[in-house]
């Protein structure tokens, strides 16, 4: 950045017009997450049954297992974005600060590894009797 | 921590009177970062238990329908319903609305009362439906 003028670091370090990114992405996944989980709750309560085989089943139709893999993508994105509000509140040390981001993403993108793997393999073994 | 007396302390949840809206607002936080957490690895350890075959899944079922699981699970679907309503609350404040002190105060309130119905009735719809 060196030292020049006022108006020469303002045009290097200026605005990208990216600053409400994160905010928006924090409402758009919000939306995601009450209409998708919604959806899963009411499917529960609708489900014959929770045992293994109507559960199993019930995620190997496509119509379910894409919306599902949708809302942990939702989910993961959302909760990524707000326990990094907390965390920038809460943790002051730099050192800390950027273990706590790194784990954050480790944990976010982890989970919706596992969420979404653990539903294709459902819907790929398909029907079990 | 050393102090300058003579200056203000900044307002932070000691010096404020607690409200519905201080209410409102912490419990949103909580209820987020509890649902991100237990929640979030709870519902991946179900779709994990249901892929992974019926012996895991029964392991699932065995610790969720122990009393500590009902416990969680009940915590988790009020914690859920309550960022539910305090995040509508937000859709509304962040179109500029609802700031008027007694109309805040109302639907600050109303996010509880709203939680707490919603989690009794799907706990209604579940134990009615099966088990």
């Amino acid at each position: 950045m060196g030292t020049g003028t006022g108006i020469g670091r303002v045009r290097g370090l200026g605005s990208a017009r990216h600053g409400a990114h994160h905010w928006l992405a924090q409402r758009y996944t919000a939306v995601g997450n009450l209409l998708l989980v919604l959806w899963l709750l009411f499917s529960l309560i609708a489900l014959p049954g929770l045992d293994y085989q109507s559960v199993h089943n019930w995620i190997a139709h496509p119509l379910v297992a894409v919306p599902l893999m949708l809302m942990i993508v939702s989910i993961f994105w959302h909760l990524r974005l707000g326990m990094q509000v907390m965390l920038e509140d809460y943790v002051h040390d730099k050192g800390l600060a950027f273990l706590s981001m790194l784990l954050l993403n480790f944990y976010a993108f982890g989970g919706a590894a596992a969420g979404v793997f653990a539903i294709a393999k459902i819907a790929f073994t398909g029907i079990v009797k | 921590m050393a102090r300058t007396t003579s200056r203000p302390l900044s307002p932070h949840l000691t010096i404020w009177k607690w409200g519905p809206a201080m209410a409102v607002s912490i419990m949103h936080r909580v209820t987020g970062n509890g649902l991100a957490t237990v929640g979030a690895l709870g519902l991946v350890w179900w779709l994990m238990a249901a892929a992974s075959g019926p012996e895991a899944y029964a392991t699932f079922v065995k610790c969720a329908t122990s009393p500590i699981g009902y416990l969680v699970m009940a915590g988790l679907s009020w914690f859920f319903f309550q960022h539910l309503f305090s995040g509508l609350r937000h859709f509304v404040l962040d179109m500029g609305a609802g700031y008027e002190l007694k109309n805040n105060k109302l639907w600050s309130l109303l996010t509880f009362v709203l939680s707490v119905l919603a989690t009794l009735a799907f706990w209604a719809a579940i134990c009615t439906g099966k088990f």
